[in-house]
């Protein structure tokens, strides 16, 4: 297990999280490299599906970040995709699917150091509990040739 | 049901409708939809127990449409998907007559969609205390065990659709499922598409599904699918004060509140 | 061959069925679960179902899976490497427990897989399978083999065939095919010499319901008739009739790609859906529910008999059991026959 390294994938938004990932750089602040980026417009743009597709993909955990409420660039993106989430995330658990691999942020253009420590903790929590085998076990279909009635 | 039968044959007789949409005596003990457009057949016309498909899945139906106007025999089920289909735009008063079955089976006919919003006020959707019972013991069992059991159960699905086919809800003309730029979910049907499936479903009908167990009805090999659904209504009334269909106001999922609670944002 | 008849004592069933299992062989059988009984592996003789009319699905499942791997590939800068699915890979199959109808199915289906092109993959899944039919003793207002030409005890398509003599009495079997022999000869304990035995008696009654090629030629200039409409109007264009039916055999080919590489897989597609027509264009051929059942019918019913000379449809009665707005094929093609 010494040997896991967690692939993490971030969606963020165009307006604050992206540009405060940014700030995390231009200040120097050292994070945990595990993670990839992949921006949007806004948290409202973030589709479930695309969470569902990192995991049957191979990620072991997911950061999804945008703007704090009431800062969207957009008005209302975010209050939007928070009650999409809050159901989401509901459905999730009752599917078993472990919601302790998924963490919500708002990180702003300004909160630099936010987001390296919103990276570092999800990083440690991936590393302690381990690969998602469940999931891979599912996502990975190739490994039997047939599914029968 | 008399009194039903009896308007039924009134509105075909004088044309303030082309077609009544109700239940009819089926194969063996099973009842099936019934769409009577000559007055001399609505002695056909049944209702009991068994009439538990929602017949609100055929007013989007296109051949349907063209028959004309429709009246609908709507006990609270349909009432509620009547309802909810209005408040997507699907139809208006103007194209739609709708004939009430109280839950004493009694008829009750509504002149106004309004009318039936009113009604169903005091029919607010209670999820039944068997499938309560199932819900609790999921609640209970670890991640990994509700994984098992989801996975175990939805494995066998063959993607036949008719889940989606006997909602009134998804009348979508291209299904997500459907679209292949991007390719959301696996056509075949194996463990992950299938999972996904049933997933992407029970999203798309968060805050609008009325509760009338017509998927897991129709699913020939007995998925508890519609469990989703009842998770999502259980959340959205924790969470958001709960849903009933409303005419106006919007819908759960494309409204908010600035002061939504959650705990797990950081 | 003619067709050897033997005995085994109910008592002997599971020895039979441990036998094979010990052979190595994977057996399907009927198991209950959520209140259905379908096609399942199983492990254990008393985990086989026995009070039963039919599966949900058909033993199609076997030898036409849902979803099968035709071949792998890998895109590179040299090009693209295929590896394609290795026959050899693909297991020895017991079906126990195939109804006559179930078993007689796999006549259009082979038919269907070896029109043009011989589906190899079809074939050898088909060759590494052996049939061991259960006739039927009981039946349901669904059934309807003998208008279609099979019966509750018939014989075609099984390797052997089991007929119960009476309630909790023992078994008649018939030895059909070289397969079925095999198994008699690797347990010739099992199998006792049977007498004179009449097994029509023990068999279910099944009515004739209607006349397959008054159909057929009914069909021939049927087109145009207002009966799909009426006929379809409940119809909500679901799979389940599709996906359960012994002799449907049409399927997509879908490459579930994952970055550079992937898998080319065939599965189940279903005449009932829309998109089942949908041109790029969005013009759809088969706009209506009605034209497709149409379609489903004539296939079956016209199509079928007039290209492969074989009837696509064998009587199970699954599609009528598992369609959710009780589309009935009987009360439709008897409509037919009188229209």
């Amino acid at each position: 297990m010494s040997e896991f390294e967690p692939k993490v994938v971030a969606f963020v938004c165009n307006w604050c999280t992206y540009a405060g990932a940014d700030l995390t750089g231009t200040s120097r602040i050292k994070y945990a490299t595990n993670v990839r980026i992949v921006r949007f417009p806004c948290t409202g743009r973030i589709d479930y599906m695309l969470l569902m597709k990192s995991f049957a993909e191979g990620v072991d955990g997911i950061i999804v970040s945008g703007c704090h409420p009431n800062d969207c660039h957009y008005t209302s993106g975010n209050f939007q995709a928070r009650r999409r989430w809050i159901v989401f995330r509901n459905l999730c658990d009752f599917m078993g699917i472990d919601i302790r691999r998924i963490q919500f942020s708002w990180v702003s253009a300004a909160e630099g150091a936010k987001w390296a420590d919103v990276v570092n903790t999800t990083v440690t929590t991936i590393r302690e509990l381990g690969p998602y085998t469940d999931y891979k076990k599912v996502a990975n279909y190739f490994e039997k040739e047939v599914s029968h009635g | 049901m008399d009194e039903l039968k009896k308007r039924a044959k009134e509105l075909l007789e004088t044309g303030a409708v082309k077609v009544v949409i109700g239940y009819e005596q089926g194969t063996g003990n099973k009842t099936r939809a019934a769409f009577i457009q000559k007055p001399e057949e609505v002695s056909r016309l049944i209702f009991d127990s068994r009439c538990v498909l929602n017949l609100a899945v055929y007013l989007n139906k296109p051949e349907v449409k063209q028959i004309g106007k429709p009246a609908i025999v709507a006990p609270i089920p349909v009432l509620r998907a009547i309802i909810q289909l209005a408040s997507e735009n699907q139809f208006t008063d103007d194209n739609l007559l709708i004939l009430g079955i109280t839950p004493e089976s009694k008829f009750v006919e509504f002149n106004k969609l309004a009318d039936v919003e009113t009604y169903l006020d005091q029919h607010l959707i209670e999820i039944e205390a068997r499938d309560k019972e199932i819900l609790e013991k999921l609640d209970k069992m670890s991640v990994e065990e509700r994984w098992n059991f989801w996975v175990e159960e939805l494995s066998p699905c063959f993607k036949c659709y008719a889940c989606r086919a006997a909602c009134p809800m998804c009348y979508c003309h291209r299904c997500t499922v459907e679209m292949n730029q991007p390719q959301w979910i696996s056509v075949p049907s194996h463990q992950l598409g299938n999972i996904e499936w049933h997933f992407m479903r029970a999203m798309h009908l968060a805050g609008r599904c009325v509760d009338c167990n017509a998927c897991a009805n129709a699913c020939p090999i007995a998925i508890p699918l519609n469990l989703l659904t009842k998770k999502t209504l259980e959340e959205i009334k924790v969470s958001f004060g709960g849903y009933k269909p409303t005419l106006t106001g919007g819908h759960i999922m494309s409204t908010f509140k600035p002061n939504d609670k959650e705990n797990f944002i950081r | 061959m003619s067709t050897d008849k033997r005995l085994v004592k109910k008592t002997s069933l599971d020895k039979l069925f441990d036998s094979i299992k010990q052979q190595g062989k994977t057996i399907f059988a009927p198991k209950l679960k959520n209140g259905k009984v379908n096609y399942e592996q199983v492990e254990r003789f008393s985990d086989i179902a026995t009070d039963y009319i039919q599966t949900t699905q058909s033993a199609k499942v076997v030898a036409f899976p849902r979803t099968e791997k035709i071949l792998d590939y890998t895109k590179s800068k040299e090009g693209i490497a295929v590896v394609e699915i290795d026959l050899q890979s693909i297991s020895e199959v017991v079906i126990w427990g195939v109804r006559p109808c179930d078993a007689a199915g796999f006549l259009p289906l082979s038919a269907i897989f070896n029109w043009d092109t011989k589906d190899i993959i079809y074939n050898t899944r088909l060759e590494k399978t052996t049939l061991i039919g259960f006739s039927c003793n009981k039946c349901d207002e669904s059934c309807f083999c003998t208008s279609v030409a099979g019966n509750p005890g018939g014989t075609e398509g099984s390797d052997m065939m089991l007929t119960q003599l009476g309630d909790n009495g023992d078994y008649l079997a018939e030895i059909i095919t070289e397969k079925g022999k095999t198994i008699v000869d690797k347990n010739p304990d099992l199998f006792e010499t049977a007498g004179e035995i009449d097994k029509q008696k023990y068999l279910a009654d099944v009515p004739v319901k209607f006349n397959q090629t008054e159909i057929k030629d009914k069909l021939a200039n049927f087109f145009e008739n207002e009966i799909w409409l009426q006929q379809s109007l409940r119809c909500i264009g679901c799979g389940a009739c599709a996906s359960v039916c012994p002799t449907c055999a049409c399927f997509d080919i879908q490459d579930e790609e994952h970055g550079k590489r992937g898998s080319r897989v065939r599965c189940w597609d279903n005449c009932g859906l829309s998109i089942f027509t949908l041109h790029t264009s969005g013009h759809n051929p088969r706009e209506y529910q009605s034209q497709r059942w149409r379609q489903r019918i004539l296939h079956k019913f016209s199509y079928m008999p007039e290209r492969l000379s074989v009837y696509g449809c064998s009587g199970c009665g699954r599609c009528s059991r598992a369609c959710p707005v009780d589309m009935n094929i009987i009360e439709h093609l008897t409509a037919i026959q009188e229209a």
